[in-house]
């Protein structure tokens, strides 16, 4: 469209309807159009490197391997050389770290919380009972395993954790997501 | 001004564990509290219904995982009291000797957690480096870091590594060092005793009538202890002090716990020194009698108890856990009413909140 | 009333069982009396352990009585069972200064779920209640708050009743 056309078509619309057309356009130039998938040629790399050095954990400790957790983070196996920093509002969070056994009163809880984490998410099983329901796979009230309700990245063995294997768990999440990387602009494969 | 109920839960960096605090608040202050429990209920006392006594030992240790040799030892001593085992002396010393690694293990890791709600991380970081070595020991002689199995019926499950003794004694005097700075840590800080001195308030009277028990109870001015009132395995020959402090607030709570681990420390190298040599377990039968047994022990958190019905098979009829958070956490009420919001934190940190026993 | 804190300590164990008996022989010869034949096969199975079957009627004159006169001030535990014929609660009852622990079972019949509360009387009773409604379905009148406590509110069965089966192992 030239330029003349473009005014014209502006004074006839209606207001909403103008409103709807210029909503968001540097958004639409950038993801659709070439400006942006040349940015993302370009930064992939750096917002790949971004994100792998700063998963923020929530703050979330469901059974024994909380505890575990709560080492992990401590001065023996610093995990904070990997830049995680546990933070305590899912909204500001990238990682949804399941570390116990879900129950069925927790369940809707739990989703909710994964819903309201904002994109780039991801969900790490820690412990068997967060895989498969673990030692109470028996029971009336649980959940066997929280991939029944929740796409689970990575699943971590063990009964406690180890912290050195929570933390081995955070570097292969870190391949994931090297693996996958995508443009930030127009969410392609790069 | 409206009053409001807030949730603070069952996601909450203070919960340390899924459950849920209503508080009811007009403007800042707190004027009704209901905790909701259940979000971790695995329906324990079901699953050991169906399980043979060998195969629930494992299980006892999730109970409550901050302190798990206490309840795998109180489940093994319910059990052998069901079957009229006598199990052999240094089975007996090295029970105890593992129940006070563990004791000073899970006060670690409480007054981890309490300075990092509180603001101080470097009590955080002081107290996990410091517990890593109570782990280790643990692990020597069990083989894992946090979920033991290492009371077994009858006894328990392997005799002390070498060198264990050495060891041990090292950690426990650089432990004692060590804890010098860190009651010089929170003693100096202004702001912890602000937030701790005064707050919580529990008398002695209503604390006994609500059931509470443990360090919570002895920081309400009541000298009660399981260990002295009904000596279990060897605690009427070892000579240690019942930690008291007169205030009921969360300040008293500190305190009693820090005395602990130092009465722990004496009680453990005396274990060191009166250990007899001899074998460490004895054959169990498999198939228990008909009748009921208890055991009571004292848990870093409070009277554990345990009702143990036999029927004559393999497996139990019935096992019931008494949990003491379950009760100290109903009395949150009265321990919350007329405080501040910020208090919260603080009150509720000094209980010692571990939900793997509440909920069962 | 002696109170824990001032007892001379340490106490020999032949001391002990001196002291402590003579007042689980008062509670054998006592509470049947007062109770009348409500209170049935009361009997001192060890040192600090008296045990007693109680029908449910007379649950609450037991337990103002035990805490009242007898000094018995904290409630240990109240547990449900399933007998398959009748259901059965068992308190724990314990006195500090008496070093004594009473344990009472009072059975419940299938068709007659209702027992009285005792939280009037021990203010710990209130949540250990709400956990044998939870799971075993048993009634509390004068309970100030009877509603479940681990399952969910909307769950409608009771877990811990023997005809409640787990999945089985494959």
């Amino acid at each position: 469209m030239d330029m003349s056309k473009q005014i014209g078509t502006v004074m006839l619309m209606k207001s909403k309807d103008f409103l709807a057309w210029f909503d968001d356009w540097f958004g639409r130039i950038m993801k659709k159009g070439v400006i942006g998938r040349g940015i993302d040629v370009l930064l992939t790399d750096f917002w790949t490197w971004a994100r792998v050095n700063s998963i923020y954990p929530l703050h979330f400790g469901i059974m024994c391997c909380a505890l575990e957790m709560g080492a992990a983070s401590a001065s023996r196996f610093d995990a904070q050389r990997l830049g995680v920093i546990y933070r305590s509002t899912p909204r500001q969070c990238d990682l949804l770290l399941v570390n116990g056994p879900v129950s069925k009163k927790l369940r809707p809880d739990l989703r909710r919380l994964y819903d309201q984490m904002a994109e780039p998410k991801w969900v790490i099983a820690m412990g068997e009972c967060a895989i498969s329901g673990g030692p109470f796979w028996q029971s009336y009230s649980i959940v066997q395993g929280v991939d029944k309700f929740i796409p689970v990245d990575v699943y971590i063995p063990g009964c406690p954790v180890r912290p050195e294997a929570m933390l081995e768990g955070f570097m292969k999440l870190q391949d994931k997501i090297r693996a996958t990387k995508k443009g930030v602009l127009t969410e392609e494969r790069v | 001004m409206a009053e409001m109920w807030i949730n603070m839960g069952p996601q909450h960096p203070m919960t340390h564990g899924l459950w849920n605090l209503r508080i009811k608040v007009d403007g800042e202050v707190i004027t009704d509290a209901m905790p909701e429990i259940g979000y971790l209920h695995r329906g324990m006392e079901k699953i050991f219904e169906n399980k043979t006594y060998v195969q629930i030992g494992p299980l006892t240790d999730r109970l409550c995982y901050g302190s798990s040799f206490t309840w795998n030892h109180l489940y093994c001593m319910t059990v052998e009291k069901l079957m009229g085992l006598e199990i052999p002396e240094r089975a007996k010393w090295i029970r105890v000797m593992a129940i006070e690694l563990q004791r000073i293990a899970s006060h670690l890791m409480w007054l981890a957690a309490y300075a990092a709600d509180l603001g101080l991380l470097t009590g955080f970081v002081w107290a996990m480096r410091d517990r890593e070595i109570f782990l280790d020991l643990l692990q020597a002689l069990s083989g894992s870091r946090l979920t033991y199995n290492y009371a077994r019926i009858g006894g328990v499950a392997a005799d002390l590594p070498p060198d264990f003794e050495r060891d041990c004694l090292r950690a426990v005097d650089y432990f004692e060092r060590k804890l010098k700075e860190h009651e010089n840590l929170y003693n100096g800080s202004k702001i912890f005793k602000m937030r701790t001195v005064g707050i919580g308030i529990l008398k002695r009277e209503e604390a006994i009538n609500l059931g509470v028990t443990g360090p919570t109870l002895r920081g309400s001015n009541a000298k009660i202890d399981i260990r002295k009132d009904q000596p279990y395995e060897v605690y009427d020959e070892i000579d240690f002090e019942v930690a008291c402090h007169t205030d009921c607030d969360c300040w008293a709570r500190y305190i009693v716990r820090m005395t602990e681990m130092k009465e722990s420390c004496k009680i453990i190298r005396q274990t060191l020194q009166k250990m007899p040599k001899g074998p460490v377990r004895v054959k169990t039968p498999m198939l228990a009698p008909s009748g009921d047994a208890i055991g009571v022990v004292e848990d870093p958190r409070g009277e554990g108890m345990m009702y143990l019905i036999g029927d004559g098979t393999d497996r139990p009829y019935r096992l019931k856990v008494r949990s003491p958070l379950f009760v100290t956490l109903s009395a949150a009420k009265s321990m919350l009413l007329g405080y501040k919001v910020a208090d919260v934190v603080a009150i509720m940190g000094s209980i010692d909140v571990c939900m793997g026993e509440t909920d069962r | 009333m002696e109170s824990s804190s001032n007892r001379v300590e340490p106490v020999g164990k032949k001391e002990l069982s001196q002291l402590v008996s003579g007042f689980e022989r008062k509670l054998e010869r006592e509470l049947p009396l007062s109770i009348g034949p409500d209170l049935t096969e009361i009997a001192v199975k060890r040192e600090g352990l008296v045990s007693a079957r109680c029908n449910k009627e007379s649950i609450l004159k037991l337990a103002r009585l035990l805490r009242d006169k007898y000094g018995f001030e904290h409630l240990s535990l109240i547990s449900a069972v399933d007998w398959r014929d009748r259901f059965e609660l068992v308190y724990h009852v314990r006195s500090y200064a008496n070093y004594c622990m009473m344990e009472i079972k009072v059975p419940v019949p299938k068709d007659d779920l209702e027992v009285y509360s005792v939280t009037s009387i021990w203010k710990g009773a209130n949540w250990h209640e709400r956990e044998a409604y939870d799971m075993m379905g048993i009634v509390f009148k004068g309970h100030p708050d009877l509603r479940r406590i681990l399952l969910p509110e909307d769950v409608k069965y009771f877990p811990l009743r023997k005809d409640f089966q787990l999945a089985e192992e494959d």
